[in-house]
């Protein structure tokens, strides 16, 4: 009976290793299963190459390159079959700024309704030096002015009232 | 007094600017088809897939383009304000199924209403894609050249049909 329920078991952990050992045996295939996502790798890389410059519009601050969204994947599959029909990067963007609006590129385009968008913050920072510096110069001219030299019966004062605070600290 | 008064002046615009910002809705990407020719399509019918639709059958009248599907929890919110609304008269209703399951769609009509003059089948969304589609429910109104004159993005609200979409009409019927 005892020998019968060991060699059970002898029997069971020796399934439960076969079957161990096959499952890694497995973990590569695994691993090899997600790699062929697209037919044409040149392809998909020029499609990611692209898609990262372009907002997924449902998740807005995400690439269509990095987004899981459905609307991310329909413009991929949109991309991607452009691209198969031989169409220009330049062409697939106009196709898509003249659908969804400038919104879609991350880098907005120069003209007249971007210019404050891009500038701005140059202007702003040139101003903001200009008035900075005027106003240092300003508080040093008015610095200089007040700043007049001691009486020597004032420098005298001074040197005795600097010796008491030395005697002071001393203590 | 300057000397206060001027970063405040600098701090209240700031806030002005800052308080806009806030108060803009990033999803409301307004759409540069406006005032353009709205795409055109031609698609099967969702009750009788043998019918289709396109858009130039719709020249010459003032029209709703409303995008929803079975499966967007925000036309459910919608849908009874278009039920309503098609039942007015004042402007006819065509539905865009976009990326939906047939049966779904078409039991989704029956239990909540039927609002559309006609319902087109957009399975793969290609046509959503061409009208700038990326947040179902979305609703254009479309006029007799077959100009996009407005879009709705989200869920028609009666606010929205009071304040912006049926004067738009009226203005454009007459």
């Amino acid at each position: 009976m005892v020998m019968q329920l060991t060699h059970m078991t002898m029997r069971s952990l020796r399934r439960c290793l076969v079957v161990l050992a096959l499952s890694l045996i497995s973990l590569p295939g695994y691993a090899n299963e997600a790699v062929p996502v697209a037919e044409d790798p040149v392809l998909e890389k020029r499609l990611v190459n692209l898609a990262e410059n372009l907002r997924c519009l449902v998740c807005q601050n995400e690439s269509l390159a990095a987004s899981r969204a459905d609307f991310a994947n329909d413009m991929r599959r949109e991309i991607r079959e452009q691209m198969r029909m031989n169409k220009s990067d330049e062409e697939i963007v106009a196709f898509l700024v003249e659908r969804y609006g400038d919104f879609i590129l991350f880098n907005p385009p120069l003209k007249s309704t971007t210019w404050l968008l891009w500038f701005g913050p140059f202007t702003l920072f040139f101003v903001g030096g200009t008035v900075l510096i005027l106003y240092l110069r300003r508080r040093r001219a008015q610095i200089n002015e007040k700043e007049l030299p001691l009486t020597e019966s004032q420098r005298l004062q001074a040197e005795s009232l600097i010796k008491d605070m030395d005697k002071d600290q001393s203590i | 007094m300057t000397r206060f008064l001027l970063p405040l002046a600098v701090f209240v615009v700031l806030v002005i600017f800052l308080g806009v910002g806030l108060t803009l809705n990033p999803r409301q990407v307004p759409s540069p088809l406006i005032d353009k020719p709205a795409p055109a399509f031609h698609l099967p019918q969702l009750f009788d897939t043998s019918k289709t639709l396109s858009s130039k059958e719709n020249l010459g009248k003032v029209w709703m383009l409303n995008v929803w599907a079975s499966w967007c929890v925000a036309c459910r919110d919608e849908h009874p304000v278009l039920v309503e609304l098609s039942k007015l008269g004042i402007v006819p209703i065509y539905g865009l199924n976009y990326k939906d399951q047939r049966d779904t769609a078409m039991q989704w009509l029956k239990q909540f209403g039927n609002p559309y003059e006609i319902s087109i089948v957009d399975a793969d969304g290609k046509v959503g894609i061409d009208y700038g589609v990326y947040g179902v429910p979305e609703t254009y109104v479309i006029d007799k050249q077959g100009i996009i004159r407005y879009k709705h993005i989200g869920p028609v609200t009666i606010e929205s049909l009071k304040n912006k979409i049926l004067p738009l009409i009226k203005e454009l019927k007459g």
